[in-house]
């Protein structure tokens, strides 16, 4: 019986991290709640963690998106060297949007609360959101710097001691198109720390607890054997692969080696392309944050996210690449090339577990962030109809990849974790119209299991007045691949609906009378299409996702426009 | 006289039936008849009566709950169902909210739609947000789709259209068009099933309402009919998933509504419980076999929901299943019941559930040839239960078994004995409920502290004490009769109904006499329906306003008063609000205006207010509390500390009023047993339940 006072601790120490991870589920769940910018409250663009007095992270809520888990992680270590944990008192909330500092745009708002138990303080909160809107030029490629890119917050007090910086909040309401919804998303920011805060403390006198060190302890022994266990597990050895992005102007070529050792995965970005005029650059703590995220979603999924977990994961990135960009780049929309860093994680991984990674996906988010009124179309003039001023950004997905024995999902988010708000909601915010938003057809990747299809979105301004579009697509010249025979999944395509061209990036018009059409990737194939079942072939026919015609050219199945299969011809072209 | 009420809440397994008469309770388990679910509804009703010595005519209601309405969701055995609906958004239900309900799961599966693409049919017309038509409804289209429906044999038809909670014109023309060469063809109406903002959860209750519709229609049409020829003349109400009851009449045309009527007949139990016993705020705790449930009542009403969902396909994860925007009683089923199986993850940490043995095998101890350790097993290592008077001696539980199991999945890999192995799972298990529950109080604005936990079901009396002091709740409630608490919670539910619409308001330019025309149609139409199946009785009729900051997501409910709304009456709705954000969020947001996005009106007979007939009447109370010696004695294994000590075991049944206990100790009973904590102690009332009490602060 001696062992039992050990066998109890080490029980306890299960439940308090089982805990910890409900405390910051709580804390998102506030923000969500809370939250003013649609981004946050219906998209789930957010992040939430508890971090220690070092600034490593302990525990990270399950609900949010990859892109901001390693980069708020890191972010918490910048504001402890700025203002040091002595100097920080209860009540006080930090904030930046520095994108070095933070998550890697403007639009990305992280706060830091520090936690205090009996007097002292034991941890810090910290959380991240995407805001609708800083000023600027607005969401876009545009800025050829990051100064026009919007409001530029340095790591600052919002609420000292619980009260709010009135000076702060003066600059920031002057300085954004929404005074509104930004005030309230910063208080909702400063609420979810204080309900984590909250919950800690309860914890800790639950369990009788005056520090968290000893239980950080814990955490990261567990945390590192696990996921170094997994990468034992990876056949050693150096995986190269690459992929291409559209870009702005020019295509970017991104590259990897990755190298599999006993107990880390390094990946070395040698080769990839410099930076870019325009706002596409990646800081690196972003790409860190997805280059991780593919692949731990492979290696070791199950272990939760915290410093540990991910410290086996480095990077290794050259100067001036453009996903090591350095102040004054322009970064706003480094998403675009930040979320295909999966799928290059994966095509290194691919060579050392294929059995376990998709087929390449839409993968970058079509978000089209959509303007109107007098800053597009200037002030109405005469009798000109003209729209109220608006500005809005909705999330849109195309396919994603095959996976080994099971097909893409259609128009789903990966790897970003977003939801899309109903079209009912967008247009009772926005003087818009869509006249389309469904699958599109022949989009999917033929394989042995199939990608994901992608989707028709057709948007009109009511009236069909002019309005604009600040393009951030990708993956119209570089359509996602297929994996061991799997055909890719189709292109994207912005146009017109009176048939004319759009550049993926960058801010255009869309003409009175004149309508946005996007046609969204479909996810890459995995194996041969012929070796596909006749019978899932055939659904998709009768169901309108497949034709005919690609059904007999690339699957080898001959059915009709119903979905009636002709298994004799079937097996006959499959033969030949 | 026919003055006796009688409930029949049919489950997976069992079909549970309740029947109170002059002042006595009298209940009965028959087995369910999935095939034809009328029939052992007949057999009970005729041994109840039997039971009784009552005659069917002595009836004077039946009130009935069924899970029919869930099981052909989740089993797929719907009716074979089309979807006519705006031109451009065929695919609304298959794409969802185009995310991934676990972010780390490359092999995740989404839910299937009710309705395949082929059926999804859609045709030109398009409505904007303000109900203008901006594309006319092309009726041409609509009658051609008349053969696609007879030749794909088409049995159900739902139509959704964008903005038809605005302007429900196309949607009732598609109707008459389709009525007129297809009398025979149930239609169901988005507009009329839940005109409600958001188009996924809107079309996707619609669907799965067509898709109940004829099975459930045949169903209680063939159950009338039974009833009548056994000579039962009452009239028969169907138990409804936001609390209230309804006619069969209604139940046929929108029985989507009938989904979860079970658990919320246990909401209404706790909630009755809560009334006699005058708890205005209550968490009530139900853990069977294979999940535990867990609803909040406040002023002995369950909290409801405007949304739920059904059919999860991701192991209980929120946002797995079907959308339903239906009124519902609120609550959070957490994977984590007797059965729920323990195992070591990838990181050495002990993980319970949510995958559960069932009732077979069952936990290893019940020897049916489970070898996986369950929950049971581990309280039964515990000493938690008494192996030889487990379910009424029916059931003698095999220690070595549990043992065995245990030693093999879980402390054997972690260096642990079984006994601290049973402990770790306990703690787990413990800690996952607390979690889902403190999560379920952020998403709904309330806290825990000064609450009741009412605990019910198999498992919630063993779970209690620890599970509340985890929520800082301090006093628990163990009630009699807990076994078939759903069928008598139907026995209190008021004929209620409650109708959800959307019209959007600011508050700085609220239109009053829109919102008056629009809650007095409201409440014209649910009075027509209560009225019309309690005829003569008082009813009571309660508006909400969901409401939130403008540019906010998450609306709060504020219960605005039952009659027209003057125009000085606007301040006060916003110092409501305000007050009502302010009491969990903290902060109060400046300078922003308030919106409204729907209304609700509920209108509803009065509850009975007595408490539940109790099965035995209790003895007269007013002595003073006796502290009780026991005769039995159990070791023990606190769950606190690891110790194990010989605690005091009294059986339930031998216990009288005002009888006072001190933890630790066991209370047993046939079903389960309620575990009184060390600090916790336990005074029996003159209702037969179990009021447990923590002592002494924390030092």
């Amino acid at each position: 019986m001696s062992e039992q006072p050990s066998e109890l601790a080490e029980i306890q120490r299960q439940v308090m991290w089982n805990r910890l991870i409900a405390v910051v589920e709580e804390q998102a769940q506030t923000m969500i709640r809370t939250a003013f910018s649609t981004t946050v409250r219906e998209a789930g663009d957010l992040s939430a963690g508890i971090f220690d007095l070092d600034g490593r992270m302990l525990a990270q809520a399950v609900t949010g998106t990859p892109g901001h888990v390693n980069s708020m992680m890191e972010s918490v270590g910048h504001f402890l060297r700025k203002f040091p944990a002595a100097t920080m008192r209860p009540g006080d909330h930090f904030i930046t949007n520095d994108p070095w500092l933070g998550t890697g745009h403007l639009h990305d708002l992280t706060v830091v609360t520090p936690a205090f138990h009996r007097g002292r303080m034991v941890g810090l909160f910290a959380n991240t959101a995407h805001v609708i809107d800083v000023g600027g030029l607005g969401m876009g490629p545009e800025g050829r710097s990051v100064f026009e890119e919007g409001l530029y917050i340095p790591i600052v007090r919002c609420f000292v001691e619980g009260r709010p910086n009135e000076t702060f909040f003066d600059f920031i309401r002057a300085g954004t198109r929404l005074p509104v919804e930004l005030e309230g998303d910063i208080y909702s920011l400063s609420a979810c720390n204080d309900a984590g805060i909250r919950r800690l403390v309860e914890m800790m006198e639950e369990f009788k607890l005056d520090r968290l060190e000893p239980l950080a302890r814990y955490i990261f022994e567990n945390s590192l054997r696990a996921t170094k266990a997994e990468i034992a597990r990876l056949p050693r050895g150096t995986y190269a692969a690459e992929i291409r992005s559209d870009g702005y102007d020019e295509e970017i070529l991104l590259k990897a080696a990755m190298t599999i050792e006993q107990e880390r995965i390094t990946v070395d970005y040698a080769g990839t392309s410099p930076c870019s005029t325009r706002g596409i650059n990646v800081p690196a703590a972003y790409t860190r944050a997805y280059s991780c995220f593919g692949i731990k979603v492979v290696v070791a999924p199950e272990v939760p996210n915290n410093w540990a977990s991910l410290a086996p994961f480095q990077m290794r990135i050259p100067e001036n690449c453009i996903l090591d960009a350095r102040r004054p780049a322009p970064v706003s929309v480094r998403h675009v090339i930040g979320h295909l860093l999966p799928d290059l994680m994966m095509g290194c991984l691919y060579q050392a577990v294929p059995g376990r990674v998709t087929a390449e996906g839409a993968s970058c988010l079509w978000n089209p962030p959509l303007r109107g009124g007098a800053s597009v179309s200037g002030s109405p003039r005469g009798n000109r109809p003209g729209l109220p001023d608006f500005e809005i950004i909705t999330f849109n997905s195309g396919g994603t990849g095959a996976r080994p024995g099971r097909d893409g999902l259609d128009a789903t988010a990966f790897p970003s974790g977003v939801r899309t708000m109903p079209v009912e909601a967008t247009e009772n915010v926005a003087p818009i119209v869509f006249w389309r938003k469904e699958l599109r057809p022949d989009s999917s990747g033929a394989g042995h299991t199939r990608g994901g299809a992608g989707q028709v979105m057709e948007i009109g301004a009511r009236g069909d007045l002019e309005f604009a579009c600040n393009a951030i697509f990708d993956r119209v010249q570089n359509p996602p691949k297929g994996r061991a025979g799997g055909k890719p999944g189709a292109a994207g395509r912005v146009a017109l609906k009176t048939g004319k061209m759009l550049r993926t990036k960058g801010f255009q018009i869309i003409p009175e009378g004149d309508r946005l059409i996007l046609e969204l990737p479909g996810g890459g194939g995995m194996g041969d299409p012929a070796l596909r079942d006749p019978a899932d072939v055939a659904r998709d026919v009768r169901d309108g996702l497949v034709s005919p015609e690609v059904a007999r050219r690339l699957y080898k199945v001959v059915c009709g426009k119903d979905g009636v299969p002709d298994p004799e011809a079937t097996a006959a072209l499959r033969r030949s | 006289m026919a003055s006796a009420r009688l409930a029949v809440d049919i489950g997976g397994t069992f079909t549970d039936l309740a029947l109170e008469h002059d002042g006595r309770r009298t209940t009965l388990k028959v087995l369910t008849t999935p095939a034809a679910p009328e029939e052992g509804v007949l057999t009970g009703v005729r041994a109840i009566l039997d039971q009784a010595s009552l005659a069917p005519t002595a009836i004077g209601l039946m009130i009935h709950g069924t899970t029919l309405a869930t099981n052909a969701i989740i089993e797929r055995k719907g009716a074979r169902t089309a979807l006519i609906t705006t031109a451009g958004f065929r695919d609304v239900l298959a794409m969802r909210n185009e995310s991934r309900y676990d972010q780390y799961d490359l092999n995740l599966v989404l839910p299937e739609p009710l309705v395949p693409r082929y059926l999804r049919l859609p045709v030109p017309e398009r409505i904007d947000n303000r109900g203008e038509v901006l594309t006319p409804l092309d009726e041409a289209a609509v009658r051609a789709l008349l053969p696609v429906l007879a030749r794909e044999r088409v049995e159900s038809l739902a139509v959704g259209f964008l903005h038809s909670f605005v302007n429900p014109g196309h949607e009732a023309r598609v109707r008459a068009i389709v009525a007129e060469a297809r009398p025979d063809l149930p239609v169901s109406l988005s507009s009329e099933v839940s005109p409600e903002m958001r188009e996924w959860e809107r079309f996707s209750t619609t669907v799965a309402n067509a898709y109940v519709q004829p099975t459930i229609a045949r169903y209680l049409r063939r159950l009338e009919f039974e009833l009548r020829a056994l000579g039962l003349t009452a009239s028969l109400f169907l138990m409804l998933s936001g609390g209230g009851l309804t006619t069969v009449e209604t139940a046929c045309r929108f029985p989507i509504r009938l989904v979860e009527s079970g658990p919320a007949g246990g909401a209404i139990f706790a909630a009755r419980i809560a009334r006699a016993k005058e708890l205005p705020r209550v968490l009530s705790f139900d853990m069977g076999g294979t999940t535990a449930k867990i609803c909040l009542i406040d002023d002995f009403r369950p909290q409801t929901a405007k949304s739920f969902e059904v059919a999860r396909v991701g192991r209980f994860r929120k946002g797995s299943g079907l959308p339903l925007s239906i009124p519902v009683i609120e609550m959070v089923e957490i994977g984590a019941g007797g059965g729920s199986l323990a195992r070591v993850d990838a990181l050495g940490r002990i993980a319970v559930g949510p995958e559960s043995a069932g009732a077979d095998p069952g936990p290893a101890c019940y020897g049916r040839g489970g070898l996986a350790p369950a929950v049971t097993d581990a309280n039964l290592l515990l000493g938690r239960y008494d192996p030889e008077r487990f379910a009424g001696s029916k059931l003698p539980l095999d220690r070595a078994a549990a043992t065995a199991a245990l030693e093999r999945a879980i402390a054997r890999p972690l260096g642990l004995s079984p006994e601290m192995a049973a402990l770790g799972i306990i703690a787990i298990v413990d800690e996952t409920m607390a979690n889902a529950a403190r999560v379920h109080a952020i998403e709904s604005g309330k806290t825990y502290a000064g609450r009741t936990l009412i605990a019910f079901g198999g498992g919630g009396p063993v779970h209690a004490c620890r599970l509340a002091e985890k929520l800082g709740i301090r006093r628990v409630l163990v009630p009699s009769g807990a076994g078939v608490g759903s069928a008598i919670g139907f026995l209190e539910a008021p004929v209620a109904y409650e109708l959800v619409r959307s019209l959007y308001q600011r508050l700085s330019a609220f239109d009053v006499r829109a919102v008056n025309t629009l809650l007095e149609a409201m409440a014209a139409e649910a009075i027509a329906l209560v009225g019309a199946a309690s005829p003569g009785t008082p009813t009571i009729e309660t508006r909400t306003a969901f409401m939130r900051y403008v540019g906010q997501g998450h609306e709060i409910p504020v219960p605005l008063p039952p009659r027209r709304l003057e125009c000085d009456e606007i301040a006060t709705i916003r110092a409501a609000y305000d007050a009502a954000y302010a009491r969990f969020y903290d902060r109060p947001v400046p300078g922003s205006d308030v919106e409204v996005l729907s209304f609700s009106v509920i209108v509803s007979t009065e509850s009975r207010t007595g408490p539940p007939t109790p099965q035995t009447p209790a003895a007269a109370t007013g002595s003073s509390p006796v502290q009780s010696q026991a005769a039995l004695t159990q070791r023990v294994r606190d769950d606190a500390t690891g110790e194990v000590a010989d605690w005091a075991v009294f059986p339930r049944a031998a216990l009288r009023p005002g009888q006072r206990i001190t933890g630790p100790a066991i209370i047993s009973e046939d079903e389960t047993s309620t575990l009184l904590a060390r600090g916790w102690s336990a005074v029996c009332d003159g209702l037969g339940y179990l009021v447990l009490d923590k002592d002494t602060p924390d030092v």
